[in-house]
């Protein structure tokens, strides 16, 4: 569906029918217009799970209006004020207090943060459960993936900002994965510090990134999944391609205009999830101490650690993975194979689209294997995440060292479980 | 709104009822954006009224006052300052200071509460130079032989009298302009707030 | 299969049963009692601004408790000149290092900081403040069973009176002070009330103002529910 193809608006005579001739004669409005939402053609099968991609987005446009006001107040600086406490740290609590509605914007980013990684991580589910990843949707999936790695670095570098106790101890801990790469790692974790400690040079350069560097590419990166996503054409649960099944005008039997039909369906969407996000904000801002640690209400204090650190919540998996590494293989130390492993943990899911060999792409048609495969990769994720936000000890050790090797059996064991499947028969069509 | 069979009343009705609680809700949304930009309760705090004690203030002199990081001239007039500024009206843009937005008090001649202490923001009301107090008279001046004292807008020229007052033909269209201020005493001025109940 | 989901999800359980953990006394709920956040309100002026600040915490922010300007200008505005300034204080950071081994932290957000997940800071400072006793051996003659070894001194003492550690390792009052047991419980309670206050003085209205919020939310729902049944009529 090029833009040369459709016909360029004509006026009806209206003034506004006018200008919208004008413009479209020199920009392709309707074209787009058509191409992404009256004529992009989505199955009409889509259930709950399809939610999350709009929410995605709406948590995206959260995040930077709200990520725009804050800035204005903000001050990436370590150094202390007159009574002793970090002007970063200081110029939050300036926000929660002294600038009008200031603590309303505040809350809605920090809640947004934690927001983000739930829609996403049910958007990621949802791939999986459906097989949204395979043939031709492998660009869609990887440009996914790599939003989702923004994302992480994204929410490391914003969670410095606040400047509190776990702001400062999780960006050491951190940072000090990348001494354990071989031969420059110091030199490495000293030029991304740009201090011996992590300290106001840190601080700064974690804020630029956080607000412009990394929200560039984000943004680049969500259209880039848009538009791969729309020249290929949405999945569904049925797991079937719906452009198969076409009408004498060509358009797809299963599928409706995106806009009306989902447009209005996802705004009861988004009314119920911002209906879920103002109880968050308003009735638990620190989400029982998850979206907002304790801990972080203390200020950064260089000389004494915390009892207990622990990243929050959407980063507790591959915390897990990066702890339970605690053996020495070959000529490599456990700290650099669990460095190694927490980025395989990621990085795995850009392979999902070769490692998956079955007939079928969605769990309605798969067989048992895949099911329990499935089943057991998300209890050893969950078992991960909560470990990730307790205290080590040899028990928990040993138990995450298992779930971890559950977690990469699940992708590495793929190809071999997905073509034994015993799958049922794909309809022709999809299904309710 | 008519109905046919090319208008879905119902759908129209629906369509129309969530765009305006939409709207609302957008509006809603707005508002704390928009009222961050407001001062804040520390700029609130720094602008805060000013408490200055004039008792040592001698006829003849002159004082400046921070208040909202604006200097705030405070001038004891002498008996021959004020007929001065009788003599000179005529000169003047606005004698009276009926024309500009001034508090009810700065619609005199002598531009104040008390005739003898003037109480002026100095910031020349064309483009917001401080004026350099000219308090010298006649030829000494170095303005014009006339001059009964006053200041000048060191960036474009612009004269005004010890009342604040401008001359006529200049490039400041106003006069200087007076804060909200009350007597807490008659040693002592509170600029920045007019009196309460006032 | 399932057993195996069982089996996986019970170790962990197992691993985690075990840690000790501080069992705080429940902190009395003041967050809409004015009266007793503005004896709190006294007491933490009295007794804890000389050496801790609150220093985001403004002094007219005091209205919000039911104070007039002219009441706190008159009995509480010790440390600043101006009703807008912030609660500081006038000791110096290097020098109270000196005296106490640490500088008294910023009191602003301690009741928010002192918070986990399975007890409130309100709950940790109101049983803190109550569990010093003599000890000696400590350079100011106390030490607390909440904060081992800490740096302050009990500043409430000739409220409380003193307390002695029995054998038992349970706290008893030897010289009582000025104030019963029970009141003195109740003041405790109102600071901590107080410092509770501070830590998110916006508290009351942001529930407030989210009832306000749902309602809305809810009647949008209504209608963007009605109108996605009226499209997909079409569809069905």
């Amino acid at each position: 569906m090029g833009a040369a193809n459709v016909d360029k608006y004509k006026s009806n005579g209206s003034t506004a029918g006018d200008l919208l001739e004008w413009v479209d004669a020199r920009f392709p409005l309707m074209a787009l217009w058509n191409e992404h939402l009256a004529k992009y053609y989505a199955p009409k099968n889509f259930n709950f799970w399809y939610f999350f991609g709009s929410l995605a987005l709406l948590v995206l446009v959260i995040q930077i209006v709200t990520g725009i006001f804050l800035v204005m107040h903000y001050k990436p600086d370590a150094s202390l004020n007159a009574s002793g406490v970090p002007v970063a740290f200081a110029s939050v609590e300036y926000i929660m207090r002294d600038v009008p509605w200031g603590w309303l914007i505040r809350y809605l980013h920090s809640t947004g943060a934690s927001a983000f990684f739930v829609v996403v991580y049910l958007h990621m589910y949802r791939g999986l459960i459906y097989g949204s990843y395979r043939k031709p949707r492998e660009l869609v999936w990887i440009f996914g993936v790599m939003i989702f790695l923004a994302l992480m670095g994204e929410a490391f570098m914003g969670y410095l900002l606040p400047w509190g106790q776990m702001s400062y101890w999780g960006a050491q801990v951190i940072l000090n994965l990348f001494s354990a790469i071989p031969l420059v790692g110091n030199e490495l974790t000293l030029w991304i510090r740009g201090d011996y400690v992590i300290g106001d040079a840190t601080l700064n350069r974690m804020f630029s990134l956080h607000v412009i560097a990394v929200p560039l590419v984000l943004i680049g990166l969500v259209a880039a999944h848009i538009i791969a996503l729309h020249e290929v054409g949405s999945n569904n649960p049925d797991g079937v391609e719906i452009k198969k099944k076409k009408d004498e005008h060509g358009i797809p039997l299963d599928g409706i205009p995106f806009h009306p039909y989902y447009t209005v369906k996802d705004i009861v969407g988004v009314v119920v999830f911002l209906m879920a996000f103002s109880v968050i904000v308003f009735f638990m801002p620190e989400g029982g101490g998850y979206f907002l640690e304790y801990n972080n209400f203390f200020p950064a204090d260089p000389l004494v650690t915390p009892p207990h650190i622990a990243p929050v919540w959407y980063f507790t998996p591959y915390y897990s993975i990066l702890r339970a590494n605690t053996v020495n293989f070959f000529w490599i130390d456990a700290k650099l194979w669990g460095v190694i492993f927490m980025g395989l943990g990621v990085m795995i899911f850009f392979f999902l689209p070769w490692l998956d060999r079955s007939p079928v792409k969605s769990i309605r048609y798969r067989g048992p294997l895949f099911k329990g495969a499935l089943g057991i990769f998300l209890v050893s994720f969950f078992i991960l995440g909560y470990l990730g936000m307790l205290a080590p000890t040899p028990g928990r050790t040993l138990v995450s060292q298992i779930c971890t090797i559950l977690y990469f059996a699940f992708f590495l064991l793929m190809p071999i479980y997905t073509a034994l499947d015993k799958c049922k028969p794909e309809p022709e069509r999809v299904t309710g | 709104m008519s109905c046919d069979e090319t208008v879905d009343c119902g759908r129209r009705r629906l369509l129309v009822a969530t765009s305006v609680a939409g709207g609302v809700a957008g509006v809603a949304v707005a508002i704390p954006f928009v009222s961050t930009f407001a001062p804040s309760e520390r700029a609130k705090s720094a602008g805060a009224p000013v408490e200055v004690d004039i008792s040592k203030l001698n006829p003849g002199e002159m004082m400046t006052v921070e208040w909202r990081g604006k200097p705030v001239w405070i001038i004891h007039r002498t008996k021959e300052m004020l007929d001065d500024l009788t003599k000179i009206a005529d000169k003047m843009a606005d004698p009276q200071s009926n024309r500009t937005m001034q508090p009810e008090y700065a619609k005199n001649e002598h531009r104040s509460i008390k005739p003898e202490y003037l109480v002026a923001i100095g910031i020349c009301t064309h483009l917001g130079c401080s004026p350099s107090e000219k308090f010298k008279t006649g030829a000494e001046s170095g303005v014009s032989p006339e001059w009964t004292g006053g200041f000048l807008c060191p960036c474009h020229g612009s004269l005004f009298d010890l009342a604040g007052r401008v001359y006529k033909s200049m490039p400041a269209p106003d006069n200087l302009e007076v804060p909200p201020h009350y007597y807490l005493s008659d040693a002592k001025i509170l600029i920045g707030e007019e009196k309460k109940g006032a | 299969m399932k057993k195996l989901l069982i089996a996986l999800l019970w170790v962990p359980l197992m691993a985690f049963a075990a840690g000790v953990e501080l069992h705080p006394d429940k902190a009395p709920d003041r967050s809409r009692d004015n009266a007793a956040l503005q004896n709190g309100a006294k007491l933490f002026i009295n007794y804890c601004l000389n050496c801790h600040s609150a220093s985001y915490f403004r002094y007219n922010r005091l209205t919000d408790i039911g104070l007039t300007e002219a009441q706190i200008k008159d009995n509480l505005l010790f440390t600043a000149d101006k009703i807008g300034e912030t609660m500081t204080i006038a000791m110096r950071r290097a020098e109270a290092k000196q005296w106490f081994g640490a500088a008294p932290p910023d009191l602003t957000v301690i009741a928010r900081a002192r918070s986990t997940v399975s007890y409130s800071g309100a709950d940790w400072l109101y049983t803190y403040m109550r569990s010093f006793y003599r000890d000696d051996s400590r350079p100011t003659g106390w030490n607390n069973t909440v904060f081992p070894n800490v740096g302050m001194p009990h500043v409430l003492w000739e409220l409380q009176g003193e307390q002695v550690m029995g054998a038992d390792h349970k706290l008893s009052l030897a010289k009582p002070g000025l104030v019963k047991p029970e009141e003195f419980d109740v003041m405790v309670g109102d600071l901590v009330g107080f410092l509770t206050h501070i830590g998110e003085p916006m508290a009351n209205f942001r529930k407030q103002l989210g009832v306000i919020v749902l309602i809305f939310l809810a009647v949008l729902f209504v209608f963007s529910y009605a109108l996605k049944r009226e499209y997909w009529k079409d569809i069905h």
